[in-house]
């Protein structure tokens, strides 16, 4: 679970994640979503203690961000970013031992490689365990970054725009992946993501930011009404109900 | 490797880049370790006659000088490139060999340049390093303590004091005696066979404990190349380490700097070179391997100028001009990122 009690976040003049103040539930895919500016990743930074908060504070799991230290936090919480360029040259098993960091000080133990493997697996990575990062395609490299969040094997993974760059085959298994990350391990999931249909299908949660500010929490259900889209996003939005979900039509 | 996965045939996605040699990292360890060991012995062997007592403790002397300036800038070029996530960089951007500069050139039009080399040279020693070390924890702290202060604000302070440190000795240079002036230049090119003994024995004391805590950070090292978010989402306390690394290194180039003057291309020669041939990312191999690459480099060079050569000229040349021939080669090739 993560309690965010008035989050607040400056630059200069401009308050780019200004008072805001939720919880969001363990277990499950949380997904927060807004226009261009809204604030979405500095919230996100601001609850994996990427940024420090100007004002508030953000406890995972009773932990408080800013004064936990690092290494505890990261046996709580994971962070995937959107860019994850590497300057080392590294093989995709070394990158998701990676994810043992903050369990065994880069000293890794026999349980530390089973993760490891189970991880690879997990991601359908195991035959590509030994190739290099730089050598994979765009897909495979996110997944092997995925890898390493898990291996890291904490009970809540943060991911920013985890389907950046990812064509529709792989967004759908990205999405269902996540999904698998909520039902089978019991991790609490919270990504940003700009694709609402996307955000509508695999959620239990959804936060919608406005203007550095969280406008509505809700079930897809509740946020996936025409009103509340043309509040967050200003255009308007028909919703259907299309074999069981509510997707928003906004291309005409 | 599946099909399904990747978007590009196997053939194009595995002839992307291959690896630039076939031994293994420990393999180039042993080798360069012995490659060290027999240049070493050599050049205190090789036409060993006359007087020992004299001649053993001078050769003593100067490979003593050779094996610590190879540590304290192997290792301060590895860790520095790591921080700064580029490995084109090089600690001499933050302006610490222009502050040498500055300093002997303030003492040598203050005092005179016959001055400076009579004043003593563990003072000197004590008082560049001193300056320098000043300098950068000032700089750091002054850095790191605000919001919103990044790396690469660091860096470009470091390269404005650099041309800021360079102008101001170049004024004063111009300013000075011409004959005094030659004594200075003198000063400021690498030589391995002017260093006072007591110098060597403080900076041997200072580069040792310097050594330790940069080994220990070697796990955490592997995390910060990773890039800062990754390395905060791992736990690395990426402020402290980073400040922390900084400091080693500006002392260790400090003490690297004032033992032989500035050796700055050397640095990114050994790194650049210990990175290809291991194509290793662990800092417990790529940190024993640059040292060892930079005692090859520094012994197997001067014995190379002296025996086969017979004539002896400033080695610092040929390392600067190698290392440069070598940086652009491999920014040719693109290898470097």
């Amino acid at each position: 679970m993560i309690t965010i009690s008035h989050a607040t976040k400056r630059y200069g003049a401009a308050t780019v994640v200004d008072d805001v103040t939720c919880t969001i539930p363990g277990g499950g895919v949380t997904s927060i979503i807004g226009p261009n500016g809204a604030g979405k990743s500095t919230l996100l930074s601001l609850m994996s203690r990427l940024l420090p908060l100007d004002a508030g504070r953000v406890e995972v799991d009773g932990l408080d961000v800013a004064t936990t230290p690092g290494k505890d936090l990261a046996r709580t919480l994971s962070i995937l970013r959107q860019e994850n360029q590497l300057t080392v040259r590294l093989s995709v098993r070394d990158l998701v031992g990676f994810g043992r960091f903050p369990h065994n000080n880069g000293r890794p133990t026999t349980a530390d490689r089973e993760h490891i493997e189970r991880a690879l697996e997990y991601l359908d990575l195991t035959d590509l365990a030994d190739r290099f990062v730089d050598e994979l395609s765009g897909g495979q490299r996110q997944r092997a970054f995925i890898a390493m969040v898990l291996a890291q094997d904490t009970g809540t993974i943060l991911l920013d725009e985890p389907l950046n760059n990812l064509d529709m085959k792989h967004s759908v298994d990205m999405m269902r992946l996540l999904r698998r990350l909520a039902d089978d391990l019991g991790k609490t999931v919270v990504l940003v993501i700009h694709d609402i249909n996307f955000a509508s299908c695999y959620s239990d949660t959804i936060l919608a930011m406005r203007e550095g500010a969280l406008i509505h929490q809700g079930t897809p259900e509740e946020i996936m009404t025409p009103e509340v889209l043309h509040r967050v996003y200003d255009v308007e939005i028909q919703v259907e109900q299309i074999r069981g979900n509510r997707i928003g039509v906004y291309f005409a | 490797m599946r099909a399904r996965t990747s978007p590009l045939p196997d053939a194009v996605v595995q002839s992307v880049r291959k690896p630039m040699t076939a031994l293994p990292p420990a393999a180039w360890l042993v080798v360069l370790g012995l490659a060290a060991v027999a240049l070493i012995a050599a050049f205190l062997l090789v036409d060993l006659d006359g007087n020992l007592a004299y001649v053993l403790p001078r050769r003593l002397n100067r490979i003593g000088a050779m094996v610590l300036v190879a540590v304290a800038v192997g290792v301060s070029t590895v860790l520095f490139q790591t921080v700064t996530g580029n490995r084109i960089l090089t600690p001499s951007i933050m302006g610490l060999d222009a502050l040498y500069i500055l300093i002997q050139t303030v003492l040598a039009f203050a005092l005179g340049a016959s001055t400076l080399l009579t004043l003593g040279a563990p003072i000197r020693f004590a008082v560049e390093v001193t300056l320098m070390v000043g300098f950068s924890w000032l700089l750091y702290r002054w850095l790191f303590t605000g919001h919103g202060r990044s790396l690469h604000l660091l860096l470009l302070v470091g390269i404005v004091f650099g041309v800021f440190f360079r102008g101001v000795s170049s004024l004063l240079q111009r300013l000075m005696d011409p004959s005094e002036f030659i004594i200075l230049q003198d000063l400021f090119f690498a030589s391995f066979n002017r260093v006072d003994p007591m110098l060597l024995l403080i900076s041997a004391v200072t580069v040792t404990v310097l050594c330790i805590p940069a080994w220990r950070l070697r796990h955490r090292l592997d995390v910060l190349a990773l890039g800062r978010d990754t390395a905060v989402g791992l736990g690395v306390d990426y402020r402290r380490t980073v400040t922390l690394v900084l400091v080693i290194c500006s002392v260790l180039v400090a003490v690297s700097t004032a033992l032989v003057g500035p050796a700055t291309f050397f640095g990114l020669l050994v790194s650049a070179l210990a990175y290809q041939l291991c194509n290793h990312f662990r800092h417990a191999v790529v940190l024993p391997v640059a040292v060892l690459l930079g005692v090859v480099a520094l012994v197997g060079g001067q014995l190379v100028l002296e025996q086969v050569f017979a004539f002896d000229t400033a080695l610092s040349i040929v390392i600067e001009f190698t290392g440069g021939l070598v940086f652009l080669v491999l920014l040719l090739k693109g290898r470097i990122r």
